[in-house]
C-alpha cells in the first residue's frame, strides 16, 4: 500500500498547531511510517505538489495571497482539514475584523511610537478587510477547533484518517481548548 | 395549599411533579437533561434563548421547556433530531452574532456557551460572523463587561433586579443592536445604583462580566450565592 | 344618558342637520394632504354666498380612494369630486344646487365604491369624526345603551360568539371565544385594551378607522368590558397618529361628558374608565404580551405564553385584548344581530374586512369588502388593476408576516383560511400589490430588513436570524449566493418559524417561505456555480 501523501499549510496563525504537531513526539514516528510529509513549514519543499491526499491547514485566512494558496491547495488536495481554530473560526487573527484593516495598518505603522511612521505595502500581500476561517472560501471536509489542539487530538484525527475511519470522526476538542 | 401532583410522560419515562412546576424542573427532578443557556435557577424564567425547546405531543409548536407548565397526561419529548438541529443552530447563530474568541476569554474553559457548542459537537460557524465593532466597559473600579462576549441571555439584568434590587442593568435599543446598559445608558463606572455586589458577573454564563485583574480562563463563576439567597428569602416570607 | 336621552338627541341633532339644504364633507384624514386649504377655502366661499344655514361644512373621515383624493362628498346626491384643490372651492359651492362640476366628479357607478360593502366604515367620510352628536345622530351608542339596559353579559357574550367574528388584527382568533375566556377568568379586576398599535408597513386600516369613527370603537370597548366584566379600558395607539390620537382624547371627553364612559354609565350600574397610551415606534408592541409590557411601563417585549393574557395579562388580572377594527365592528353586531353578521362572508370567515391597498395599483386606497371576495376582483375592479400597462405580479398580503401571491392564485376568495393555504396571512389587511417591473427578492429583502430592524432583540432565532437572512437575500440581490446559501437561507427559515419566542419572529420567514414557493426561479437564476467568493462584511 503506498503511503498517504500529507501536506500542511501555514496561514495566518502563530504556528502554535504546527507546534502541537511536534508535540506528538515519538508517535511521529508511527504516523511517518504511514504517510510522507511532502510540503510543510516543517520540511523544505518550496513548491505545493501536484497532488496530496491530505492538507491541514493551520491559520485564517487574511491577505490576497492566503486566498491564493489555499485555493490552489484546495485544487490540489483530496482532503482538506481546518486545523486550529485560527482556520476554523478565525480567532486571534480575526480580533482585526471590527476595525477593518486599514484602521488597524494605521494604528500600528502610524499611530504606534516608531522612527519613521509608514505603512508597508511594497512585496507584502494585500490584506483583506477580514480575517476569515477556511471555510469561507473552500470546502473543507474535516475541522479541528482548539488553540491549538492537542498533540492527542491531531494524532488521533491523522490516525482515523490512515486507518479510514474518519468519517464522523467526533474529536475530544472545542473552541479555544 | 399545595399544588396537586399530576403525571406526565418525559422522553418514555412515566414522572410525576407539583402542577406549579415546570417541564424543565421536572425534567430535572428526573435526571433528563435539558438544555439552558438563559435560564438560571433562583432567577425568573424568560423563554429567550431557546434552547430548552421541546416537542409536546398534540401540539404543532415547540415548547421552551423553562416556562411550560407541566400538565397532566402530556408527552413531552426532549431530544430529537429535530430539536438537536435547531440547538445546534441557535447557539452557532449565537457564535456569529459577535467577537467570540475563546483561546483568549478570560471565561475560556468556564464558559457555558463554549460547553454548548462542544456538547453538540459544533466544530466550525456555518453562519458567517458579523464581526460587530463593540466596546469594552472597564470604568468599574473591580468589574468588566466586554459586550463583545456577550449573549444577551439577561441574567445580569434578572439578577440585579430580582436579587440585588438595585435594577443597575437593563437593555438598550431593539433586534441584532440590543445591548446591555448600566443606569440609563451610563459607563458601568460612574451608575449610581450598582452596589458593586458582583452578582452579575458571577452568574454571567460567558466572559462578559468578568472581575478586574483576571487573564486568560482565570474567571471562575460563583454561582452558589443564588440558591443560598433564594430559599433564605423563601424562609423569610413564611 | 339613558337610551330614551340619547334617542332625543339623536333627534334633535338631526333636526338640526336636516335645516341644511346641502351638506359638504371634505375627507380629512392624516395622509389627505392640503385638505385644511381646502375646507378653508370652501368655508370662505360658503361665507361669501352667505350660505352658512343652508350648507352645512364639515371635516370628515377618510373616504377610501386615496388615490384620488382628497375627496370631497356632497350630500344629499352621493357626489363626490376627486382630486379636489383650494381653487375649485367656488366651483363647488355655486355648483350646489345646479348640476355637478363634471370635470371633478367621480363616475357614481365607479366600481371602487359600488362594490365594496361597507360595514366597519359606512360611516367613514360621512360624519364629523370630532361630533359626538353626529355619531349619535347615526344611530351610534344606540347598541351600547341597549345593550346595557336589555342585555346580560352573557348573553353578549354569546351574540359575538355566534356572530363568527375573528380578529381583525393578524392571527383570526374567534373574538367571541377570547370574551368568553376573560369573562370566565376568576379576578376581581379585569382590563380591556384596545390594540392600535398598527405598524405594517402600507397598513392604515386601523389609523383611517380611529381618525373617521372613534366613538365606533370606544363603543365596541365599552359593549366588551361590560361583556367581560372589565373596568378599566386602555386604548394603545402609536405616536406616528397624531391625529387619531387627538381625535380619540375628545371622543373619550365628550363621552364621558355625557355619561357614556365613567360611573353609571346610561344611568345603570356599569362603571367604566378608558385612558389613551401612546407606543414610541416600536413595531412588536402591536404583539399583545409586548403592548401589554409596555403600557405597565416596561420595554416592550413579548411575553412567553401562555399565560395568555386572557388568564393573566395587564398587571397579571385577566385581559381583554383586540384589535381596533375588531371593535368597531361589535356595536354592529349588537344591533343588528349575530345572523346578520355571519350572513356575510365564508363558511368559516364572517363579516366584512377592511383592506389597504397599495402598490402598483392604480385606486390605491382603503377598501372594505365581505369576505369570501376574489383578490382578482379586490385587485382590478375595486382597485382599477395596474397602472403604466404593466402587468400583475404578485400580492403581498398581511404585511412583514405574510406572504407573496402569485398571479395563479387571483380568483382564489379571501379568507383567513384561503391566504393561509397559500402561504400567506390575512394580517391586519394590507394589500401590497407588486408588478412586473420588480425582483421578488427586493420586495422579500425588504420587509426581512423591517423585521430586522424591529424584531425586539429577546430571542436568539429572532435577533440573529433576521440578521442572517438578511445578509443572505443581499447575496442573493447581488447575484453572489451559492447552492449552500440557498439551503442555509431554507433552514433558518425554518429556525425561525418554529423557534422564535412570539409571532414577529415565527412569521418573518413567511415572505421568503412564499418566494421561494412561487418564485424561486429568481433566486435559483442569482445562484453563482462557483465556489463562495471572496466575502467582506460590514
Amino acid at each position: 500500500m503506498s503511503k498517504l501523501r500529507l501536506a500542511t499549510l501555514w496561514l495566518d496563525g502563530c504556528s502554535g498547531c504546527h507546534m502541537s504537531l511536534l508535540d506528538t513526539d515519538e508517535r511521529l514516528l508511527e504516523l511517518a511510517a504511514q504517510m510522507d510529509i511532502v510540503y510543510s513549514p516543517l520540511v523544505d519543499t518550496k513548491q505545493f505538489p501536484e497532488r496530496v491526499d491530505v492538507v491541514c491547514i493551520e491559520g485564517a485566512v487574511s491577505t490576497e495571497e492566503d486566498e491564493a494558496r489555499l485555493r490552489l491547495v484546495r485544487q490540489r488536495s483530496g482532503l482538506l482539514i481546518a486545523m486550529g481554530d485560527c482556520a476554523v473560526t478565525g480567532n486571534v487573527p480575526a480580533m482585526r475584523n471590527p476595525l477593518g484593516a486599514e484602521a488597524m495598518l494605521r494604528a500600528v505603522y502610524r499611530e504606534s511610537p516608531v522612527l519613521a511612521p509608514q505603512i508597508p505595502i511594497e512585496d507584502l500581500p494585500r490584506l483583506h478587510g477580514h480575517a476569515l476561517p477556511l471555510h469561507r472560501f473552500v470546502p473543507v471536509d474535516l475541522f479541528i477547533p482548539g488553540c491549538p489542539p492537542a498533540a492527542d487530538t491531531l494524532f488521533a484525527a491523522l490516525a482515523a484518517l490512515i486507518a479510514g475511519t474518519a468519517d464522523g470522526l467526533r474529536l475530544d476538542t472545542r473552541f479555544g481548548a | 395549599m399545595s399544588a396537586p401532583i399530576l403525571t406526565l410522560t418525559i422522553d418514555g419515562r412515566q414522572v410525576s411533579g407539583l402542577a406549579s412546576e415546570t417541564v424543565l424542573q421536572v425534567a430535572k427532578e428526573n435526571g433528563i437533561a435539558i438544555p439552558t443557556l438563559c435560564f438560571l435557577e433562583g432567577l425568573s424564567a424568560t423563554g429567550a434563548c431557546r434552547l430548552c425547546m421541546v416537542e409536546i405531543e398534540g401540539s404543532p409548536r415547540l415548547h421552551p421547556a423553562c416556562v411550560t407548565p407541566i400538565q397532566e397526561g402530556m408527552t413531552v419529548t426532549t431530544d430529537s433530531k429535530r430539536l438537536f438541529g435547531y440547538r445546534r443552530a441557535i447557539v452557532q447563530l449565537l457564535f456569529s452574532e459577535r467577537n467570540h474568541v475563546c483561546a483568549v476569554c478570560v471565561a475560556n474553559g468556564h464558559c457555558e456557551l463554549q460547553e454548548l457548542a462542544r456538547a453538540f459537537g459544533i466544530d466550525h460557524i456555518a453562519f458567517p460572523c458579523r464581526h460587530p465593532a463593540l466596546e469594552v466597559d472597564a470604568s468599574h473600579s473591580r468589574f468588566v463587561l466586554d459586550h463583545n462576549r456577550c449573549v444577551l441571555c439577561t441574567r445580569c439584568v434578572r439578577v440585579c433586579g430580582e436579587i440585588e434590587g438595585a435594577h443597575t442593568w437593563d437593555v438598550k435599543n431593539r433586534g441584532i443592536r440590543i445591548q446591555i446598559v448600566a443606569d440609563l445608558d451610563t459607563p458601568w463606572g460612574a451608575a449610581a445604583t450598582c452596589t458593586g455586589c458582583g452578582k452579575c458577573v458571577h452568574v454571567c454564563p460567558t466572559g462578559a462580566l468578568a472581575e478586574k485583574g483576571k487573564s486568560m480562563a482565570e474567571m471562575r463563576q460563583k454561582r452558589p450565592f443564588l440558591p443560598y439567597l433564594v430559599a433564605n428569602r423563601a424562609e423569610e416570607r413564611k | 344618558m339613558h337610551r330614551e336621552e340619547l334617542a332625543a338627541l339623536a333627534a334633535e341633532h338631526q333636526r338640526h342637520l336636516d335645516t341644511f339644504a346641502h351638506h359638504i364633507f371634505v375627507c380629512a384624514g392624516l395622509g389627505c394632504p392640503g385638505n385644511e386649504a381646502i375646507v378653508a377655502a370652501l368655508r370662505s366661499e360658503i361665507a361669501e354666498r352667505q350660505l352658512q344655514d343652508r350648507v352645512l361644512l364639515r371635516k370628515a373621515g377618510c373616504m377610501g380612494l386615496c388615490a384620488l383624493g382628497p375627496i370631497v362628498l356632497i350630500q344629499p346626491g352621493e357626489i363626490a369630486y376627486h382630486t379636489v384643490s383650494p381653487d375649485d372651492a367656488a366651483e363647488i359651492v355655486a355648483s350646489l344646487d345646479r348640476e355637478p362640476v363634471a370635470r371633478l366628479r367621480l363616475a357614481p357607478d365607479l366600481p371602487f365604491f359600488a362594490r365594496q360593502h361597507k360595514n366597519v366604515l359606512a360611516l367613514s367620510g360621512r360624519i364629523d369624526p370630532e361630533e359626538i352628536r353626529d355619531y349619535i345622530a347615526a344611530g351610534g351608542y344606540a347598541a351600547l345603551c341597549t345593550a346595557l339596559a336589555t342585555m346580560r353579559p352573557v348573553d353578549i357574550v354569546r351574540c359575538i360568539q355566534e356572530s363568527g367574528l375573528r380578529g381583525r388584527g393578524g392571527a383570526g382568533y374567534p373574538t367571541g371565544l377570547k370574551w368568553a375566556t376573560v369573562a370566565k377568568a376568576p379576578g376581581d379586576k379585569k382590563y380591556v385594551i384596545c390594540n392600535g398599535d398598527e405598524g405594517d408597513p402600507g397598513a392604515f386600516m386601523d389609523r383611517s378607522i380611529l381618525e373617521s369613527t372613534p366613538h365606533a370603537v370606544l363603543e365596541g370597548m365599552i359593549i366588551a368590558a361590560y361583556a367581560v366584566g372589565a373596568s378599566q379600558g386602555y386604548i394603545y395607539v402609536r405616536a406616528e397618529y397624531p391625529l387619531a390620537i387627538k381625535r380619540l382624547r375628545l371622543a373619550i371627553r365628550e363621552a364621558e361628558r355625557r355619561n357614556l364612559l365613567g360611573h353609571a354609565i346610561c344611568g345603570l350600574g356599569f362603571d367604566f374608565t378608558l385612558q389613551l397610551r401612546l407606543g414610541a415606534g416600536a413595531f412588536v408592541c402591536g404583539e399583545e404580551t409586548a403592548l401589554i409590557e409596555s403600557i405597565e411601563g416596561r420595554r416592550g417585549i413579548p411575553r412567553p405564553r401562555p399565560p395568555y393574557p386572557a388568564e393573566k395579562g395587564l398587571w397579571s388580572s385577566p385581559t381583554l385584548i383586540n384589535n381596533v377594527e375588531t371593535y368597531a365592528n361589535i356595536p354592529r353586531i349588537v344591533e343588528r344581530g349575530p345572523a346578520w353578521f355571519s350572513a356575510l362572508g365564508t363558511e368559516r370567515s364572517k363579516g366584512t374586512k377592511v383592506f389597504a391597498l397599495t402598490g402598483k395599483i392604480r385606486h390605491a386606497g382603503l377598501v372594505e369588502v365581505p369576505m369570501g371576495m376574489n383578490l382578482r376582483e379586490i385587485i382590478f375592479d375595486i382597485g382599477g388593476g395596474i397602472p403604466d400597462g404593466h402587468a400583475f405580479k404578485a400580492v403581498q398580503t398581511g404585511g412583514p408576516s405574510g406572504g407573496c401571491i402569485p398571479a395563479e392564485f387571483l380568483d382564489t376568495p379571501v379568507s383567513y383560511e384561503s391566504l393561509n393555504e397559500l402561504g400567506s396571512i390575512m394580517g391586519s389587511g394590507g394589500m401590497i400589490v407588486i408588478d412586473e417591473t420588480s425582483s421578488m427578492i427586493d420586495v422579500v429583502r425588504y420587509f426581512m430588513e423591517f423585521c430586522m430592524e424591529e424584531s425586539c432583540g429577546k430571542c436568539v432565532p429572532c435577533r440573529v436570524g433576521t440578521a442572517q437572512v438578511h445578509r443572505l437575500l443581499t447575496r442573493f440581490l447581488e447575484h453572489r449566493a451559492t447552492a449552500a446559501d440557498l439551503a442555509m437561507l431554507e433552514d433558518l427559515c425554518d429556525l425561525m418559524k418554529h423557534a422564535s419566542l412570539c409571532g414577529l419572529g415565527q412569521s418573518a420567514p413567511n415572505p421568503v417561505l412564499s418566494t421561494l414557493r412561487y418564485f424561486r426561479q429568481e433566486y435559483l437564476d442569482r445562484i453563482v456555480p462557483a465556489e463562495p467568493a471572496t466575502e467582506e462584511q460590514a
